[in-house]
């Protein structure tokens, strides 16, 4: 199963977030969907980015990884990183790595949005 | 020596028939058309070319030397000895001047000159000509040890059988040359279960293709002729008609009645199983010729009983016969007595491997395949085990989710609530990973072993890879603030993510391999609503 080699990440922009539709699978394969639509959003100016989970089914350490240096670059930036769509395992994952102490997690993009305003 | 020589013509011979030569004087630039001038090794005129005079005039030696003979029926006048870093590597050969008149003291400098400016430039191209053909030569080889691996690998059992009361383990790995070993189950009547163990003489693709068909008449003939010694003996008279000639194939065939653990064997002389019983090891003794050595054998057949806690394993000569580095041999005495020593199964296998490697050294290169195939009944009163799955993968980035796909199709029957279910397959998947990345660095040719077990009140999940001799390192909880704040890499979950996935997490290193087992509890007391306790 060699996973989709073009794995996208789509950025919208909705009041203001930025959201970012997250890739089936969350791994090697999506660091440079990732990261680059991080670059979008930041170029976009976007205050805050929402990591919309909702269509995520695989997420591998190395997803978690891409994930913290996603983060580690927007606390650097000074912008906010929020997610939604998360399923109840990979909430679990995000309070087990602690993930969840850094970034607020919402149920889903309305959700987000409602709170981000 | 004499062939660069050779190979300096043709790469560089062209060059001398320039247009203007061609036109000017077309009769004599055909002289530096004429074809390779071989020379012996031992003809004299190469030590006038060693000794580092220059140019020599071909007409003006005084030689009984074949090469002169022919380099003056060539038309060569004048020969200048490409020489580097003291080694004769070619010949400017050259045919009578243009004018007629004989090579100036100022030709013969120049073209000395030219000589050592070229020389080095010529070995340049001569060694970039022997590395391509090398390298062509080696991606023959090795294309064609993939073939032969591919037809093993095709026809070896993708998993062990799964006997109540019975726990079958079995080890195969090829030399790099690929030699001709195989094993197999074949289920028969009645519950029956057939062993085979073998090997094919030599190596290769021929030894892979005999070793396929032996296996696809064992497999036809066995279940209708169930009697091993009969079984044999037909597979010898068919393999004699086709195999080719010096080679034949050495065979173990075993019918097992898993009910009362009665054994019924046969040996086409292959190396003899080892029986530990208690504290004692025996070897079962069966003779009679290889297959497909001559036709019309026959095959004794003998009987045996593998009581509760009793082991059997069959073997190739790949572990007796390896050698340490002052050559001496593994040998059959050295296995039989860890046989005694080690325990079960897995364990058995990895020990005796373990051993192996202690003997050999860390700079052993695998003389033959090697293959063990192990059946342990139960002790009484021990719990007993179900394989529900066992399968190997290559080491290719993305088959951590195959695995992960594999096992959760397996473990579905168990019915662990859809939490512990994700947990599991979370764990799967990382565990697959490190085998992928770090046991075995993404080495598409090494497979990643994976079996899942069910006793009462475990599930296990084991995934081997061949990363042994480093320790898997203690999992540790990330800092996450440093990650973030850029002070240590983003990275580093993997085992953490582990452990706090399962009940429990048990990581064993040998020499060879590095396993680790997954474990969920079955009998709901630790787990069952959160499973971390971290």
């Amino acid at each position: 199963m060699a996973a989709t080699p073009e794995a996208t990440a789509p950025v919208r922009y909705r009041d203001g977030t930025a959201v970012v539709d997250l890739p089936a699978q969350i791994d090697s394969t999506a660091e440079h969907a990732l990261n680059g639509a991080y670059a979008t959003a930041a170029d976009h100016g976007s205050k805050t980015v929402l990591l919309n989970f909702s269509g995520v089914e695989f997420l591998s350490s190395t997803g978690i990884a891409l994930i913290v240096g996603i983060l580690a670059r927007a606390r650097r930036d000074g912008r906010k990183i929020t997610a939604a769509g998360l399923s109840d395992h990979y909430k679990e994952i995000f309070e087990i790595t602690r993930l969840a102490d850094f970034m607020t997690i919402f149920a889903d993009e309305n959700a987000a949005l409602g709170g981000a305003r | 020596m004499i062939s660069l020589t050779r190979t300096f013509r043709r790469a560089f011979g062209g060059r001398s028939d320039a247009p203007t030569a061609k036109t000017r004087a077309p009769s004599r630039a055909r002289v530096l058309e004429t074809p390779p001038i071989d020379i012996a090794a031992n003809d004299p005129i190469l030590a006038y070319f060693h000794a580092g005079s220059g140019a020599v005039a071909i007409d003006d030696l005084e030689l009984d030397s074949p090469a002169v003979r022919a380099l003056r029926s060539a038309g060569v006048k004048l020969v200048v000895p490409l020489i580097s870093q003291g080694e004769l590597i070619g010949l400017l050969n050259l045919g009578r001047r243009l004018s007629d008149q004989d090579y100036s003291t100022d030709d013969r400098r120049l073209l000395e000159k030219l000589a050592a400016q070229a020389s080095p430039a010529v070995r340049v191209a001569q060694l970039v000509r022997e590395q391509e053909a090398e390298v062509r030569a080696r991606e023959r080889m090795s294309q064609e040890l993939r073939v032969a691996q591919l037809i093993q690998q095709q026809f070896l059992p993708k998993s062990v059988p799964n006997l109540p009361g019975w726990q079958v383990a079995a080890f195969y790995r090829a030399a790099a040359e690929v030699g001709g070993d195989f094993y197999d189950f074949i289920d028969l009547p009645d519950g029956r279960l057939g062993l085979i163990v073998g090997d094919v003489t030599g190596h290769g693709v021929p030894a892979a293709l005999v070793m396929a068909t032996t296996r696809s008449v064992l497999r036809s003939e066995a279940p209708r002729l169930v009697a091993p010694g009969a079984v044999l003996a037909r597979v010898n008279d068919f393999l004699n008609d086709d195999i080719p000639q010096n080679m034949f194939v050495t065979c173990l065939y075993a019918v097992l009645d898993p009910a009362d653990g009665s054994l019924v064997y046969a040996n086409a002389g292959h190396d003899l199983p080892f029986v530990r019983r208690g504290d004692e090891v025996v070897e079962l003794r069966a003779t009679g010729m290889p297959l497909g050595a001559m036709p019309g054998m026959r095959y004794d057949e003998k009987q045996a009983t593998l009581g509760p806690g009793d082991v059997i394993v069959l073997h190739s000569d790949g572990i007796a016969e390896a050698h340490d580095p002052d050559r001496q041999m593994f040998g059959f005495p050295r296995m039989r007595k860890l046989i005694g020593e080690l325990g079960s199964g897995h364990e058995l296998i990895d020990g005796l491997l373990d051993s192996l490697h202690a003997f050999t050294g860390p700079s052993w290169e695998q003389e033959d395949d090697i293959t063990l195939v192990t059946l342990s009944r139960a002790a009484k009163g021990a719990e007993t085990e179900h394989v529900l799955l066992e399968f190997e993968e290559p080491s290719a980035v993305g088959n951590e989710r195959r695995i992960m796909d594999r096992v959760a199709s397996s473990v579905r029957e168990v019915g662990l609530d859809p939490k512990r279910f994700e947990r599991l397959k979370t764990a799967v998947s990382e565990a697959a990973m490190n085998a992928i990345e770090h046991g075995n660095r993404m080495n598409v040719e090494l497979p990643v072993h994976v079996r899942v077990t069910r006793s009462d009140t475990e599930l296990i999940v084991r995934i081997v890879d061949n990363g042994g001799g480093r320790d898997i390192p203690e999992p540790e909880t990330p800092d996450l603030e440093a990650k973030l704040e850029g002070l240590q890499k983003p990275r580093g979950w993997g085992l953490f993510l582990i452990k706090n996935m399962v009940d429990d997490m048990r990581v064993h290193t040998t020499n060879m391999h590095h396993s680790i087992e997954l474990v969920m509890k079955l009998d709901g007391t630790k787990g069952a609503n959160d499973g971390r306790d971290a």
